[in-house]
């Protein structure tokens, strides 16, 4: 898995509570079955004035001129300032998949929807949480000043940015020391392969319907 | 040891070690896969030389992207006319044969959307765990089991390793208590939860639904609130075992019989909160507080009473509610101040993971017999949810009056729930749903969903615009018996 320790980068805003992930990656590109190749059609619906399919070559597209990240000021942009309860609804990898093919290494909100936060883990994707009005500074900062850059330190769980501001965000340490060194979770899961079968076979003997129906 | 929650003794249950840093290994009893979001766990598989822990914990179908319409069915995987649909059905069923995993393809009896398959088929049952890459597998909780959605990489997690990295989430427990009134169904009573606590309200929590409300509800009504614990921010619902769960359960295909059978029974029977449970979260809500529902915004928890009126951005205080509330009408096509019952619908559906199985069936069948669609609604789609559904409403004559009714009768599929087959919504059509999502464009680009009971979309497929079926229909709907 992709790793994650410190990035600089330009920050992109996406000034909406809510955002589900519908809106990330709508449904008709849920239909490949490749992991890759989601960032032209990342906000699909609100990024292009035109309706999108996949396989659509989006370069000739008409872009949405209202829309914040088409904004020549966010282009490059490979951390997206967001509101609360972003990546709600469907349980989609995609989303994750698609900010990433976009080049976003972080997202910023105030909370997540439990699924996309923990989809966000698997890719090396970094959400970080802040407060509510941490965000809403970010937001003012990022108004003011053209090329806005943050600096995000998953080691020292910091956001900063150059005016001086420092942030502290926490997380789950297991999901820290994942990202931090891009390991591969079944492969750590494979190591207690043991206390697993030792699990099952006293499960087959106190649940045993649980097991052979299906076949 | 101390009370615990009916949560708390599926987790212990399902515990096989805990780590140091708070991680845990959840033991996952059933794994439910589909065409969309499995296939790159398949291929992650095969790139790392893995193949499924064991096989007996999984079964399969195909749901989001077939085509309901008959007769493209009849002419089977190969006749998808989406070529990009019909690679990834085919790639679901080359994947079950490659690695063996059960699956009941997509015009075999059994199929249907995942959520409804699993329970009917007994395939889920009380006390179990149930994952899918699909957020909508709390509806399995209806049978007291922890079931949730996961993403892909966890699909090939579990499927390499039968377990799932995860960490314990909170109790909330959403009382209702009360008889639902007339003209109410389970939908209006989960889409009045979503009113109260709002789109995150559940978040990092699993609710569980207590209260007489429930324990009066049939196992389906159950599932229909269970589905829409996501929606509510939480991605755990679920119900206590009560006689009806045993009841359901009895005689399902992959349900035990004889000594195993009672055997089971005596363990489900334990499945309930101890009653002197803490739960970090309580929230209560009244039945007669609670009338048919209807959503007019862009997220579920945009919801009102039938009999109110649109909101209207001025009377919103709050700035950042109000920006929002302002981009949904302009969205909806709306005016704040606007009756709810003024807005005219263009097609209607009554079908997913929510509202299709018998039970909805029949609710909609009630409205529908003896009356007609309006003349200005261009298509009402009714897709019962699995084909076991679709059997036994024909057995009852169902079918027939929807038909009679100039309403389309399908096959099952997730249909224009998310519209990534050709049932979709055009730009600015407004639709009854009785799904579970309203957001922006998920009906199909431009759609305006409004979330209601299959009772109410009926009505409003009848009516030409969103109706209080109360009025419209005067008697109790009754979704347990036969017409």
């Amino acid at each position: 898995m992709k790793s994650f320790t410190q990035h600089r980068g330009l920050v992109g805003p996406m000034d909406r509570a809510n955002v589900d992930t519908d809106m990330i990656i709508p449904k008709q590109f849920l239909k490949s079955i490749k992991r890759t190749g989601f960032g032209p059609n990342l906000f699909d619906e609100l990024r292009y004035l035109d309706h999108g399919e996949p396989g659509q070559d989006c370069s000739s597209r008409p872009l949405n001129p209202d829309f914040s990240l088409n904004q020549e000021r966010y282009q490059g942009a490979s951390i997206l300032l967001t509101r609360k309860n972003f990546g709600c609804g469907s349980s989609r990898e995609h989303a994750p998949w698609a900010l990433e093919d976009y080049g976003f290494n972080a997202v910023i909100a105030p909370s997540y929807a439990d699924i996309f936060y923990n989809n966000c883990f698997k890719n090396g994707v970094l959400p970080v949480i802040l407060l509510e009005r941490e965000v809403g500074i970010l937001f003012s900062e990022l108004e003011a000043s053209e090329g806005y850059q943050l600096d995000i330190d998953l080691v020292s769980q910091t956001v900063s940015s150059d005016s001086g501001q420092i942030f502290n965000f926490s997380l789950d340490q297991f999901r820290k020391q994942c990202l931090l060194n891009g390991l591969d979770e079944i492969g750590l899961t494979l190591m207690q392969t043991e206390k697993i079968k030792q699990y099952e076979i006293e499960r087959e003997k106190s649940h045993p319907w649980v097991y052979g129906a299906i076949k | 040891m101390s009370a615990r929650t009916l949560y708390d003794k599926l987790w212990d249950t399902h515990l096989v070690t805990e780590n140091d840093d708070g991680s845990s290994l959840l033991y996952i009893d059933r794994h439910v896969l589909h065409e969309v979001t499995s296939p790159q766990a398949f291929e992650g598989l095969r790139i790392a030389g893995r193949m499924p822990w064991r096989l007996d914990t999984n079964i399969a179908t195909p749901d989001h992207n077939i085509s309901t319409d008959r007769s493209e069915r009849e002419s089977g995987v190969s006749g998808i006319p989406d070529e990009i649909s019909r690679i990834q059905v085919q790639a679901l069923d080359d994947n079950c044969d490659h690695f063996g995993i059960k699956e009941f393809k997509m015009n075999e009896m059994g199929q249907g959307i995942v959520h409804v398959m699993g329970p009917e088929l007994g395939a889920t049952m009380p006390g179990m765990t149930v994952v899918c890459g699909d957020s909508h597998t709390a509806t399995h909780g209806a049978l007291a089991c922890l079931a949730h959605g996961i993403g892909t990489s966890e699909v090939e997690h579990v499927l390499a390793t039968q377990c799932l990295v995860t960490k314990k989430m909170k109790n909330m427990r959403i009382r209702v208590e009360g008889k639902m009134g007339l003209g109410v169904t389970p939908k209006d009573v989960v889409l009045a939860i979503i009113g109260k606590i709002g789109t995150a309200g559940g978040s990092g929590h699993a609710i569980e639904f207590a209260g007489s409300v429930f324990r009066d509800m049939s196992i389906e009504g159950r599932m229909t609130v269970c589905n829409m614990a996501i929606e509510a921010g939480a991605s755990v619902g679920m119900v206590a075992v009560d006689e009806k769960t045993i009841d359901y359960c009895e005689g399902r295909k992959f349900v035990p019989k004889g000594d195993v059978w009672h055997q089971a029974v005596a363990y489900w029977r334990t499945l309930v909160s101890d009653s002197d449970a803490l739960f970090d979260s309580e929230v209560e809500l009244h039945a007669d507080d609670i009338i048919p529902q209807v959503t007019w915004g862009t997220s579920p928890e945009m919801v009102a009473p039938v009999t109110a009126l649109v909101p209207r951005p001025e009377d919103q205080p709050d700035n950042e509610l109000r920006k929002g509330l302002v981009r949904a009408l302009e969205y909806m096509g709306l005016e704040g101040g606007m009756p709810i019952v003024s807005i005219y619908v263009d097609r209607v559906f009554i079908g997913s993971c929510t509202n299709s199985r018998i039970e909805d069936m029949r609710e909609a069948a009630q409205v529908a017999k003896g009356r007609q669609v309006a003349a200005s609604v261009k298509q009402v789609l009714i897709v019962p949810g699995s084909q076991m559904v679709k059997a036994q409403a024909e057995a009852e004559g169902l079918d027939q009056i929807f038909i009679a009714a100039g309403m389309e009768w399908r096959d099952p599929g997730c249909s224009m729930c998310l519209a990534m087959n050709a049932d979709k919504l055009g730009d600015g059509e407004h639709c009854a749903s009785t799904s579970n999502r309203n957001f922006e464009g998920r009906q199909g680009k431009g759609g305006r969903t409004h979330l209601m009971s299959p009772a109410m979309a009926a009505a409003a497929a009848v009516a030409g615009h969103i109706v209080d079926v109360r009025s419209f229909l005067g008697q109790t709907i009754s979704r347990e018996t036969q017409l």
